[in-house]
């Protein structure tokens, strides 16, 4: 193993049936060394069983995996150079902090002084440094899954595998231990795969998001082309809140295209846009809801006060669409009459 | 792949030392003794496996082994693997076919004679048995190599083991018994007993319907059977709706009635009803004095047996109640109760309904119960017996009929079995308890008074009653003669109990013999019940390997065995070779451990199931072995339930009669069966005496066990302790 490939992981043509059912079809995946890249997907769509399968939690049906260009597929998990942090943290209760980040050590058989020291490193760089002797139960939940995450780093693995590791913090600790994370990441160079079904914690944390989809991927790419340049309707609909409608592509020049959608005609890059019928993406916040006539006109169906913002449900001769309203201070009443325009940013043609 | 290797090096090491060093033959004077090193070269009965290769049918052995090390040599671990696997199989199967068919005198199966004429052999010995536990784990390696449930060879190996050791102790002697019923005395091939005995009116009659003689003794079990398991879940249900729906004092004292069936041995009511109420009983006598009526016999038969099952089975009955009972959310009470339901209408239309697939259960459990109890229809059966009392007398009494005892055990075995089957099948899917873990608000709702005040009446009674009896029980030893003369006496104690300093230190007494043996055998039993309970459960609920479901099913199975039924077919299975063992100590524990495993395995599983399964996994992606994971992750957190299986089957090791009156032998005698022949033999007072001593042992030893487990969870009150009750019941 070169240290080029240390950390590389390969999923080559990958299949893995539980019983009658197929979990995974057919997977080809591959993970530069020190890439974070989160699989992301609704639930069932495959990305856990595929982390799994990384950790050697499940064996594969058919197919290869490799991490660090070695053949692993029939490797136990106790022998894989992988750690991974549980969704449920998966501390050892009857296990002192200290001796939790030791186990994993100790297992490999380190002894003694050069695992207090290990243990002392781990615990400082996830800034929990002289905590070593409480048990679990008396550290807060970012705690715990701050010990999780110096547990599986101790091991100085390969690949560090994390099974939706914020999804039992409360929304403002999510955010705070996702920088954390990444900031760790990015500072020690470790590569990563994260799985989660949030798209915002996805786009905040990765180098590359693969969007799984019925045990298949259905579009990869850096966040910002994912979000950007959606492939599907499910992609565009799973990342960012949107509304896919139809609309017809009029003029093609220099990278651009024109698209007249319901009564309005919108500049919006072209991808690979052939003239005619088309679909497009309309952000939920690219709508801006006035009052008045217009050339795009829609009648408000459901509208909630949300604070910070307003949201709409708006019935318009091409379909439904939902609305976020950031500007307006009041919501307008179900049935009011609106007029409708895009903001540029927001639009997307569907590849 | 150097791991592979280095684990079938050493297992193709085993294997030859099995064959080449270990005696192959049982050793008349114990493998264990190691008296045999001595004569080792000068006895030809002593030589290893590769010294008796004049019987050719030991060929295919070392044959077997040769070809593995063969695979060994010239293979990778990924295609050998499969081949080793079928090696190992190809071995078990042979050395168990040639061990089968070749008998003490020769052949054992008259057909096989057109293969020539063969010597004899004796049973199975050190070297033999080591043998077999090398294919097994060959199969278990092989599978491994082949990368079966991720590669893990422990899990494999675990499984392996314990297949080989469920099939040997639990479906080969059943086989055997049913084997037994066809074979005459010298083995061969008759249905002349079967046919005797499967149309036998004793058994089948309907007489006592039709007023035409008495009932078969197959019906008249059966309808006690019926009768006690009706008592004991009406008692049980009012046991538990006072103990959880009522305000009453003295309520905490119910729940010690449920320690009481484990603790006591199960002739022991019977004994003190006979004291009571029988001929010379003193009850009996006031009675009669009083009115001058002549009472008699009236306790002997059906009429004592079930008051004796009532009071025994209640308990177990209160048990599994009051979980169902305790069960039913409450806020589906309180939901009948906002809809301007009264209390009895929500008692009638929603509680009694929900618990209605618990109580069912609870019946059921006293069916088997029923009909697995032989204690008390031995002492108080008189005449009329019940099939396990008929079965013991069929093989020990003057009639010696094998095969009628294995009819009888089979029919026994029917009704238990359908019982256990349609607890499990059709009861399986009808439960309403709402077991969700999340802490269901709100109370329960108080009874109507119409129901309250019977209901507690009843359990008050009836737990009077269940106090006089067992202080019947602990008086009795006290007495100088039961009925006669109540004059206090220590003699009976001194009796059983006594020690002498004449020359040194010697136990004296005439019980010390029986209970020393009594508690080095479950001392042994306990443990081993506790790792193959354990490792089985952890099996069950973290692996999945093909099989898993029909695995358990039949673990549980062997639960709904009656003792009797085990006995007789132990005796069947391991009086001759291949595997014999009867008249040690190794068959009386076999018997317990896999007699009171399923309770080891419920509770693990229990206890398992509220155990995350991410431990485990953490566990092994940070780089931990499956043993390592079991020994440092499972095994601490699961200690309550490792407790309460030691305990359960140390305790049940020391009561149980049933299964360990046709196993004891004059040198392994359990107390249990020395205390029914003082019975057989009238010496009330000695047996009583022995009996209290018992009760008294073990109600300290899950004292102890209490205060342990208690104290424990006071050191660590977050963690997640799952707490098993050492009062499992089969449910």
């Amino acid at each position: 193993m070169t240290t080029q490939t240390r950390g590389a992981v390969a999923f080559e043509q990958v299949r893995k049936d539980f019983g009658a059912f197929t979990a995974i079809p057919d997977l080809t995946l591959r993970i530069e060394p020190g890439e974070l890249v989160t699989l992301l997907g609704p639930s069932g769509c495959g990305k856990t069983t595929t982390l799994r399968m990384l950790a050697g939690l499940e064996t594969p049906t058919a197919g290869r995996i490799l991490i660090g260009g070695e053949d692993v597929t029939r490797l136990p998990a106790n022998r894989r150079d992988v750690s991974m942090v549980f969704q449920s943290y998966a501390l050892f209760p009857h296990m002192s902090v200290a001796q939790n980040v030791a186990y994993g050590l100790e297992s490999g058989g380190m002894k003694g002084g050069a695992v207090r020291d290990a243990v002392e490193t781990g615990l400082d760089l996830v800034g929990l440094g002289g905590m070593g002797a409480r048990l679990p139960s008396e550290l807060s939940g970012g705690q715990q899954q701050r010990v999780a995450v110096a547990r599986a780093l101790v091991l100085e693995p390969q690949v560090l595998l994390l099974d939706e590791p914020l999804s039992n913090l409360d929304a403002r600790l999510r955010r705070r231990v996702r920088t954390e994370i990444r900031e760790l990441q990015q500072r020690l160079g470790f590569t990563a795969v994260y799985v989660t079904h949030d798209q915002e914690e996805a786009l905040a944390v990765s180098d590359r998001i693969v969007v799984m989809q019925n045990g298949r991927i259905a579009q990869q790419g850096p966040p910002r082309e994912l979000y950007e340049q959606p492939a599907s309707d499910f992609i565009a609909d799973f990342i960012g809140e949107s509304n896919v409608v139809p609309c017809t592509v009029e003029g093609l020049s220099e990278g651009a295209a024109t698209v007249r959608v319901g009564g309005l005609v919108q500049q919006v890059p072209a991808r690979h846009a052939v003239l005619g019928p088309a679909r497009l993406s309309v952000r939920a916040n690219a709508i801006t809801v006035q009052t008045g006539q217009g050339p795009f006109m829609g009648r408000i169906a459901t509208s909630a006060y949300l604070g910070d913002h307003l949201e709409y449900e708006i019935e318009t001769a091409i379909g439904p669409l939902f609305a976020v309203d950031a500007e307006g201070d009041a919501p307008l009443s179900p049935g009011t009459p609106v007029t409708l325009s895009f903001r540029p940013r927001g639009l997307a043609l569907i590849a | 792949m150097m791991r592979d290797n280095r684990r079938l090096n050493f297992l193709l090491l085993a294997a030859s030392i099995s064959f080449l060093l270990v005696p192959w033959y049982r050793l008349r004077g114990g493998f264990f003794g190691l008296g045999w090193v001595g004569d080792y070269l000068g006895d030809d009965r002593i030589w290893p496996g590769v010294a008796q290769l004049g019987q050719w049918w030991l060929w295919p052995v070392p044959a077997l082994v040769l070809l593995a090390a063969g695979l060994r040599l010239t293979l990778p671990p990924s295609r050998r693997g499969g081949w080793l696997a079928v090696i190992g199989a190809a071995g078990i199967v042979w050395m168990m076919t040639q061990g089968l068919s070749v008998g003490l005198r020769g052949w054992n199966w008259g057909a096989l004679e057109a293969l020539g004429e063969v010597g004899g052999q004796q049973a199975f010995g050190a070297g033999a048995i080591f043998m077999l536990l090398c294919f097994a784990a060959m199969i278990a390696f092989g599978l491994a190599e082949r990368g079966a449930l991720k590669g893990d060879a422990f899990v494999l190996s675990a499984i392996t083991l314990l297949i080989l050791l469920v099939a040997l102790f639990v479906f080969y002697p059943l086989v055997s018994m049913f084997t037994g019923a066809f074979q005459d005395f010298d083995g061969s091939f008759t249905a002349e007993g079967v046919a005797r005995n499967i149309g036998d009116p004793n058994i089948w009659s309907l007489g006592c319907l039709t007023g035409s003689g008495g009932c078969g003794v197959a019906w008249r079990t059966f309808f006690l059977a019926i009768c006690t398991a009706t008592g004991t879940t009406l008692l049980g249900l009012a046991f538990a709706l006072v103990a959880t729906r009522m305000r009453l004092p003295f309520k905490k004292g119910l729940r010690l009635l449920t320690v009481l069936p484990i603790i006591t041995p199960p002739f022991v009511i019977g004994l003190a009803l006979t004291l009571m109420l029988g001929r010379a009983g003193f009850v009996t006598e006031f009675i009669e004095d009083i009115t001058g009526w002549e009472l008699g016999r009236w306790l002997y038969g059906l009429t004592g047996i079930w008051i004796a099952q009532m009071l025994s089975f209640t308990p177990i009955a209160f048990l599994v109640l009051i979980g169902v009972v305790e069960g039913v959310s409450p806020s589906m009470e309180e939901a009948s109760q906002t809809m301007r339901a009264s209390r009895w209408r929500t008692f009638r239309k929603v509680s009694l309904p929900l618990m209605a697939p618990g109580i069912a259960n609870a019946f059921l459990i006293g069916f088997i119960e029923s009909m697995a109890d032989f204690g008390n229809p031995l002492v108080l059966g008189g005449n009329g017996g019940v099939l396990s009392t008929e079965i013991f007398f069929a093989v020990v009494g003057a009639q010696h009929d094998p095969s009628r005892a294995a009819v009888l055990a089979t029919v026994l075995l029917g009704f238990t079995l359908s019982a256990f089957l349609a607890q499990r099948l059709w009861l399986g899917r009808r439960n309403f308890a709402t077991v969700s873990g999340k802490g269901d608000g709100g109370r329960h709702a108080a009874l109507p008074r119409r129901v309250a005040g019977p209901v507690a009446c009843i359990a008050f009674l009836w737990a009077g009653f269940t106090v006089f009896v067992y202080g019947m029980i602990l008086f009795g030893g006290f007495v100088k003669t039961w009925g006669l003369d109540h004059s206090l006496t220590l003699a009976h104690y001194a009796r059983a109990f006594s020690v002498g300093f004449d020359r040194g230190f010697v136990w004296t007494g005439v019980a010390w013999n029986s209970f020393w043996t009594t508690m080095t055998i479950a001392m042994i039993a306990a443990p081993l019940t506790a790792i193959v309970g354990l490792l089985t459960a952890w099996l069950i609920v973290r692996q999945r390997f093909p099989g898993r479901g029909i695995f358990e099913f039949a673990l549980m199975m062997s639960f709904a065995i009656p003792g009797t039924v085990i006995g007789i077919s132990y005796i069947m299975a391991f009086n001759l070779p291949p595997v014999q063992m009867t008249g040690t100590a190794l068959i009386l524990v076999f018997c317990f451990v896999f007699r009171n495993m399923p309770v080891g395995v419920r509770g693990g599983v229990a206890a398992m199931a509220q155990l995350d399964g991410s431990l485990d996994e953490a566990s092994l992606t940070l780089g931990a072995s499956s043993p390592r994971t079991l020994r440092k992750i499972i095994l601490p957190l699961l200690r309550p339930a490792i407790l309460a299986a030691l305990v359960y089957s140390f305790v049940r090791a020391i009561t149980s009669i049933s299964a360990v009156i046709f196993l004891v032998s004059a040198k392994y005698n359990m107390a249990t069966a020395y205390i029914v022949g003082l019975v057989e033999n009238g010496e009330y007072g000695v047996a009583i005496a022995y009996s209290s001593v018992l009760i008294v042992v073990m109600i300290s030893i899950i004292g102890t066990f209490q205060l342990l487990v208690g104290e424990r969870r006071l050191r660590a009150p977050v963690q997640p302790a799952p707490r098993i009750n050492c009062q499992e019941t089969p449910a």
